[in-house]
């Protein structure tokens, strides 16, 4: 393979310069020549659509991709509780500088300064545009915007919409690339998976896709490609991602070259509905806004097997409050993850299964009345109620954590590229901008920046650098049709595999196995165990599966088998680089460093930098590379939210 | 959740291949549904019973499992979405059937929206119906100050309600006329509320609603049985908005 270097291409200059100085010197390309150029954008979620929308205005042509039957179902759509931004309209203190810090703060000093900087200063235009686009924000009677607070910060930046947040960013970046559509600028293509990613003379040209109504694979080229295809939390089987979420799109470009960074940076989310037998195919969360007006605890005793309200609250432990007074319960995701987890293998846990601790209106209820939760929370609760058949305006919610976001993703440099040229990553798809942990409302703030303010810039950049006005490929190129029949052929050893175990029984025990091994605490025995048990089960996979039906038309075990075969690889990349960061930061908890008080500890010293892994073969380990962190401008402390 | 049973159910389910071939009504015993699961829940419980078996599992559409995306469908027992109020199939449970209970499940049906296999339609025509009008002509990079924009509370609020529609089409597949003026109107209620949709807002109305009577969607005959299936609890009078906001529309651009 190629020797690869982690050049991040940050600007020069002062943090407040970088981006300025930046789009000053990145080279433009005239109006009439942006036509001539094709980009293919995969994913239609906030990342995808807003960048398919600002594209097309722009003037390129785009050719959009979703495996839904609409781009408007893409899994942002269930983001629940607010995007950030550093208006202050609230003036309660908050600035630009203070959202950079607070996200480099929250990541656990694990993501690079500029790129976060560079996030903060574009969340303002978001907000902007968002309203321009007629999403329908909170108001305040006077007609100004609404804000609340979110975990990780003292300062009330956060946007919403009541519960939907994700749901209408997104049906406002829909509509905005629909409106595209109107102008023949973007072409949706529906219902359509890629399955490779296509190099010609190393700078990716274009993918193979297979339509998943008819079973065809097609060829589609381009002058770049895009992923904005999510996180792989759904390696873990059970997540609160949607269904067809997946990690293939990244895998095929991470197998052409693009480096994977931070694979193990996972985001457990605390308040999720716990789990509650073994059919159950996914996990559901509540959004982290109920963490304002809701107090987490756990009864004092041990296997203390009373109802809520029979427990008095002085043998209540409201441990969140108690550790941690300055951010109560709002304290970060992976601090507020780890504690339940804590409250529960202490015996403490609550419920039918003993996996799960209380997170409690009561209080908020007596002190606001009932009208003001129901207009705060009422579709999350009614959602909580359909679930569990439990009512929360009468007794506690009961909660546990769930794999919910992913940190880790393609390497890009500054520019939004990945290790491979003309390959970007865009969104939750990227490693770049939360580190080791993602604070809430900053996943819609991401995907939208990267889409509507950063790509436009450093996409044409690339264009203009690599002289890719003349230079062009088709679809006739040989390397499209090797990859095609390369694609059809391993669908087809999918299917012919007839083995005697169906593909969701691989998930569910790779699942386990990543819960296990790999989840909220790791330690190196068990990830040494999980490699072994990861390969053991993808070799079985290989000659054991059973996959149903043809090749031809709508084949839903088919799919799942291919994104599963995919996952079973990178569920061992993960569980590498878990091994190889030998410190605990943000939501990667290495058992063998803690502090005296069970909290999380760094080690600047060996690993303030970004792990990203080139792939060899699947058979052979892959190459670490490394990528050192500089701050420049914020001084690394031991996180504190006491 | 601690009072979990199991039920055996009688389902008798669409089954078609594909788009050109016949569809029939195909009888199937469950037995051991957790009351506890969701209904979407039940039929991948009957789906790795048919692949154990190798048969061909029933294609059906869901993706986000949280009643958000709207991808999820179903007609149960002759109701879009089944019979809970204001909850869509995948947030449905099976503790609201009883053991023994027969459920039928069919895909919706509407001239617009064909059937691709089993429980699975295209809905692609909602998508066009979007793209010739539902949205504000805003390139990105052109917004004022969002706090330039006032809004009354209860214009954003109504704007809201109107907004939350998923897009599924309960209201189409519920409808005798496969009427989409529910979808349809959502959009325009929540722009001709807010004051970014004004510039726009006859010729949207207008364009919106020209195409979807163009794709094959009926007429409203206010039987409400749109709003009555509706996940989201969309409000029918959005189509009295809508056909106040047509007329006054094709007056003004006709006069």
């Amino acid at each position: 393979m190629s020797d690869v270097k982690l050049n991040s291409n940050v600007p020069e200059g002062k943090l407040q310069e970088k981006w300025d100085n930046h789009k000053f010197k990145s080279k433009l390309i005239n109006p009439a020549n942006k036509r001539k150029f094709n980009v293919i954008i995969v994913g239609t979620g906030l990342a995808g659509a807003s960048a398919a929308a600002t594209l097309a205005e722009l003037g390129y042509n785009v050719d959009s991709f979703c495996i839904q039957d609409s781009p408007r179902r893409a899994h942002s759509i269930a983001a629940q509780g607010g995007v950030n931004a550093a208006k202050n309209y609230p003036n309660d203190g908050d600035s630009v500088w203070r959202l950079f810090y607070d996200t480099v703060k929250g990541g656990d000093y694990r993501s690079r300064e500029a790129n976060v900087y560079r996030l903060a200063q574009v969340a303002n235009s978001i907000i902007d545009q968002c309203a321009a686009q007629g999403v329908p924000f909170a108001r305040e009677y006077g007609g100004t915007l609404s804000n609340r607070s979110f975990g990780g910060a003292q300062v009330s930046r956060t946007f919403y919409a009541r519960g939907q947040t994700g749901q209408q960013l997104l049906l406002g970046a829909y509509s905005a690339m629909m409106k595209e559509v109107h102008k023949g600028k973007v072409k949706v293509h529906t219902r359509q998976e890629m399955v490779d990613m296509v190099m010609v003379d190393g700078r990716a040209r274009g993918i193979i896709t297979r339509n998943i109504v008819t079973g065809e694979f097609e060829k589609h080229s381009a002058d770049a490609v895009l992923l904005c295809t999510g996180g792989y939390g759904n390696v873990y089987f059970l997540s609160t991602n949607a269904m067809t979420s997946n990690g293939s799109a990244a895998w095929k470009a991470y197998k052409k070259g693009a480096c994977f960074a931070n694979p193990c940076f996972t985001q457990i989310h605390p308040t999720c509905i716990p789990v509650h037998g073994d059919n159950q195919s996914k996990l559901t969360l509540m959004s982290e806004s109920l963490r304002n007006d809701g107090r987490v605890w756990v009864p004092k005793k041990e296997g203390d097997k009373r109802k809520p309200s029979e427990i008095p609250d002085e043998e209540r432990d409201y441990y969140l409050e108690r550790k941690y007074p300055s951010f109560g319960n709002l304290v970060p995701r992976d601090v507020a993850s780890r504690n339940a987890k804590e409250a529960v293998d202490d015996g403490r846990g609550v419920g039918a299964t003993g996996v799960a601790v209380y997170l409690d209106f009561r209080d908020a209820i007596k002190r606001d009345g009932e009208q003001a939760i129901r207009d705060r929370y009422d579709n999350l609760f009614q959602m909580y109620e359909r679930i569990t058949d439990e009512d929360p305006y009468q007794v506690p919610m009961r909660i546990y954590p769930a794999v919910h976001y992913t940190m880790g993703g393609l390497w890009v440099d500054y520019n939004l590229m990945t290790t491979t040229k003309g390959c970007f990553a865009l969104g939750e798809a990227n490693f770049s901008d939360h580190g080791a942990n993602r604070l809430g409302a900053s996943a819609l703030m991401q995907g939208l920046a990267d889409g509507y303010f950063v790509i436009p810039y450093t996409l044409g950049n690339y264009f203009s650098n690599e002289g890719l006005m003349t230079d062009k490929v088709g679809t006739d190129h040989p390397e499209f049709e090797k990859a095609l029949s390369s694609s059809k052929e391993r669908f087809n050893k999918l299917l012919n595999i007839n083995g005697s175990k169906s593909v969701d029984s691989f998930h569910r025990e790779l699942g386990n196995i990543m819960w296990e091994h790999v989840g909220m605490s790791r330690n190196e025995s068990g990830l040494n165990q999980a490699i072994d048990k990861i390969k053991a089960l993808r070799s079985e996979f290989w000659k054991d599966v059973k996959v149903t039906g043809t090749e031809d038309g709508i084949n839903v075990e088919l799919e799942k088998a291919n994104r599963v075969a995919d996952f079973l690889e990178l569920g061992e990349l993960m569980a590498r680089d878990a091994l190889k960061r030998k410190e605990s930061c943000g939501g990667h908890f290495r058992e063998e460093s803690q502090t005296d008080e069970n909290e999380a500890k760094r080690n600047d010293q060996d690993f303030c930098h970004v792990a990203a892994w080139e792939f060899t073969d699947v058979s052979s380990e892959p190459v670490r590379h490394v990528e050192e962190l500089n701050y420049e401008n914020v001084e690394l402390t031991q996180r504190s939210y006491k | 959740m601690s009072n979990e049973k199991l039920l055996s159910l009688n389902l008798k389910i669409w089954r078609q291949k594909g788009n050109k071939e016949k569809g029939e009504m195909v009888d199937y015993r469950l037995e051991g549904v957790s009351t506890d699961s969701s209904f979407l829940e039940m039929l991948d419980l009957l789906n790795e019973q048919l692949v154990e078996k190798g048969d061909d599992p029933v294609a059906f559409d869901h993706d986000c499992r949280e009643g958000i995306c709207g991808m999820c469908s179903l007609m149960i027992n002759g109701q879009a979405h089944g019979p809970e109020k204001e909850t869509t199939t995948c947030q449905l449970h099976m503790r609201k059937f009883e053991d023994g209970d027969t459920i039928v499940i069919e895909p919706w049906r509407a001239k617009a929206f064909p059937v691709l296999k089993d429980l699975m339609v295209d809905r692609g025509a909602l998508d066009d119906i979007m793209a010739a009008g539902g949205y504000v002509n805003v390139n990105t990079g052109n917004a004022p100050d969002a706090n330039e924009i006032l809004i009354g509370k209860e214009s954003a609020d109504l704007a809201m309600d109107a907004a939350a529609c998923i897009g599924c089409a309960a209201c189409v597949a519920s409808c005798k006329n496969a009427s989409a003026m529910l979808f349809t109107s959502a959009k325009i209620s929540q722009l001709a509320l807010l004051p970014q949709g004004q510039v726009e807002r006859e010729q949207r109305v207008i364009n919106m609603v020209e195409k979807m009577d163009e794709l094959g969607f009926g007429n409203c005959t206010n039987e409400a049985e749109c709003e009555a299936s509706c996940p989201k609890g969309i409000d029918i009078s959005n189509i009295a908005r809508m056909n106040r906001e047509y007329i006054k529309a094709i007056t003004k651009t006709r006069s």
